[in-house]
């Protein structure tokens, strides 16, 4: 088959991106940002709270970790469940043990359905953030846009409903967005969102309904990625944790503070066999006096207040 | 002619690994490295090309862009860093529109003293279906933009996301074009057949690209770091016979990611110390093996 000839047309070859939302910039000619307590590395530990119904929707995609047998798929459903039963409060401890406060990225039907758990991050001092309506909630281009904006309203607002205050931050399931999705989150209120892993620090994105600042989340460096779809051991990942840690602390010493995003999955983390070794990473994180943790909140006030 | 379906394509003729003339590198060197960078950039919303998907998901894959956009913002400062201090300059595949979008990429290369041959207008961008002026086109505009960006007259080409015609390989050589990386069927190089010049594949690699290591093999930063020395190794001890090729293909969004660069460090500095590497661009090598076995160029 022949291409058609405007398949040789760059309308947007040009000067900077071949989009508006955002100006090139390298992270090495950034004014150095300084972290509170003179911390040089801040950890920005995210925890994705989901819950998958035993009836999976395709449109527009299937969520990562959904159902995969015939109806009814007992064994995904309540190994799902295992992670926001136990996985999470393993994950909890690790964190009250280290004194860190984290970011937790929630369906906001969990605040429904498992109102302790949402009371005993909140009393933990943790930040939730907003992760669509349950794990059917994906969006892509191809979902209605006021279809898209029920559902992010949605979200928000069961989740202010529980917590009492508006979430700040948003993550999408997968970090999948439509064309409008940054848009209708500034319209929202949203302050932040973790959805596009092109950086190491936050910076400002622009949309037609006005600005939103990108919290960049490394999808590279989520548990997810390393031991489900990599199939590396715990081990492995927490070297690969201890190697960025080391490689990112020296470079803060020139060019600023930097932030290492940990994204974790409660039924992959949060196993028996895996939190021991995750609880030694995490243990000797917090003994480094340069090495500190961040909900994505603070990092973000941080951060803003540098500009 | 092109569309023509070949199950041979007659690109070379077969020579057994055994008995070969002994290619010899400058001091006595066995193994000639080369890091080839591949400094890309990738479109957000790229028009369709009916023989390939440009991203896995619908526009815009947020995911599958702001992975690649993190090589400009990030990690291709911190990779070309490293490189340069232990003593590797690059041979850079270029996808060409990165001179228009983000000359200050490229600028860096030039400053280094990298070579640029053309990776396509954008990694988004397929030969795919593309007719003979089509291709002439963008081989064209690879040669004037980069010319026009870094001075330098490209003598190489690696095809855009390794998508090919017949004809490519005809043309690279009709332009006086020296080198293509896109055939893997040796670790010497190899002229290859074509209708007018000379054009010679110079060794890249899928095999130990990081791209193959961490999205094929699915190794860990170490696992590839140790899969690189290995190979050097390897390469670099049969050299002696005669001289082979390794080449390391990069792409900074993979392994200047932080828990990637670390690692691949101790590799530069294996093979900067262990003496038997020349390490150098790919238009020197190319110069070199054409000098040995008479090339007519």
């Amino acid at each position: 088959m022949s291409l058609d000839p405007s398949y040789l047309d760059y309308p947007k070859r040009g000067r900077g991106m071949d989009h508006g939302y955002y100006p090139y910039s390298s992270l090495f000619d950034r004014k150095p940002v300084q972290w509170p307590g003179d911390k040089k590395l801040m950890i920005w530990p995210v925890i994705s709270l989901e819950y998958f119904p035993m009836v999976p929707n395709d449109d527009p995609f299937r969520a990562p970790g959904h159902m995969q047998t015939a109806y009814p798929d007992y064994r995904h459903y309540t190994a799902r469940e295992y992670g926001t039963r136990i996985g999470i409060y393993r994950l909890l401890s690790a964190f009250e043990k280290v004194g860190a406060k984290v970011s937790v990225a929630t369906n906001s039907v969990i605040a429904k359905r498992y109102p302790q758990l949402i009371e005993d991050i909140i009393s933990g001092g943790h930040e939730i953030i907003a992760h669509s309506t349950d794990m059917n909630g994906t969006i892509a281009s191809g979902l209605a846009e006021a279809d898209e904006k029920a559902l992010i309203e949605g979200s928000l607002t069961a989740l202010e409903k529980v917590i009492g205050t508006r979430p700040r931050g948003w993550l999408s399931i997968a970090r999948s967005q439509s064309f409008n999705t940054a848009k209708l989150l500034a319209e929202a209120g949203v302050d932040y969102m973790c959805d596009w892993a092109n950086d190491e620090l936050p910076y400002g994105f622009q949309t037609d309904t006005g600005a939103i600042t990108n919290i960049p989340l490394n999808h590279e460096l989520s548990d997810r990625q390393i031991i489900n779809v990599q199939q590396q051991s715990v081990d492995s990942y927490a070297q690969q944790m201890t190697d960025a840690a080391d490689w990112l602390l020296a470079e803060a010493g020139q060019y600023g503070g930097r932030m290492l995003p940990m994204h974790l999955t409660p039924y992959i983390m949060g196993l028996p066999y895996r939190i021991s070794s995750f609880e030694k990473l995490i243990a000797g994180f917090a003994e480094r006096n340069d090495i500190g943790f961040a909900r994505g909140d603070a990092i973000l006030d941080s951060w803003k207040a540098q500009r | 002619m092109s569309d023509v379906q070949k199950s041979d394509p007659g690109l070379y003729d077969y020579a057994a690994y055994r008995g070969r003339p002994k290619i010899e590198w400058p001091d006595g060197k066995t193994c000639a490295v080369w890091v080839a960078p591949n400094l890309e950039f990738y479109e957000l919303d790229p028009a369709v090309n009916p023989h390939r998907k440009s991203w896995p998901k619908p526009h815009p894959d947020v995911v599958g862009y702001s992975h690649r956009d993190h090589a400009n913002r990030v990690s291709h400062w911190r990779m070309a860093e490293m490189m340069t201090k232990h003593g590797f300059p690059g041979s850079v595949s270029l996808s060409v529109a990165l001179c228009d979008h983000i000359p200050e990429v490229v600028e860096d290369a030039k400053q280094r003293g990298w070579e640029f041959f053309s990776h396509g207008i954008y990694n988004t961008r397929y030969s795919y279906g593309m007719d003979e002026a089509q291709e002439r086109a963008i081989i064209e505009d690879s040669i004037a933009t980069v010319e026009r960006a870094t001075g330098q007259r490209i003598r190489g080409w690696l095809a855009p996301a390794l998508t090919h015609t017949s004809r490519t390989l005809d043309l690279l050589a009709e332009y006086g074009m020296d080198y293509t990386c896109d055939l893997y069927h040796d670790d010497q190089p190899t002229d290859v057949k074509v209708k007018s010049g000379q054009l010679t594949a110079i060794p890249y690699s899928l095999e130990v690209n990081d791209h193959y290591g961490f999205f094929i093999y699915n190794m860990s930063p170490r696992e590839y770091a140790d899969t690189l020395i290995r190979q050097y190794d390897r390469l670099a001890e049969e050299g002696a016979q005669s001289g082979t090729v390794m080449c390391i293909p990069l792409h900074s969004y993979l392994i200047g990611q932080p828990h990637r660069i670390g690692p691949f460090e101790a590799v530069l500095e294996h093979i900067a110390a262990d003496g038997r590497a020349w390490i150098t661009k790919a238009g020197d090598i190319v110069d070199a093996f054409r000098k040995q076995t008479g090339g007519a160029s």
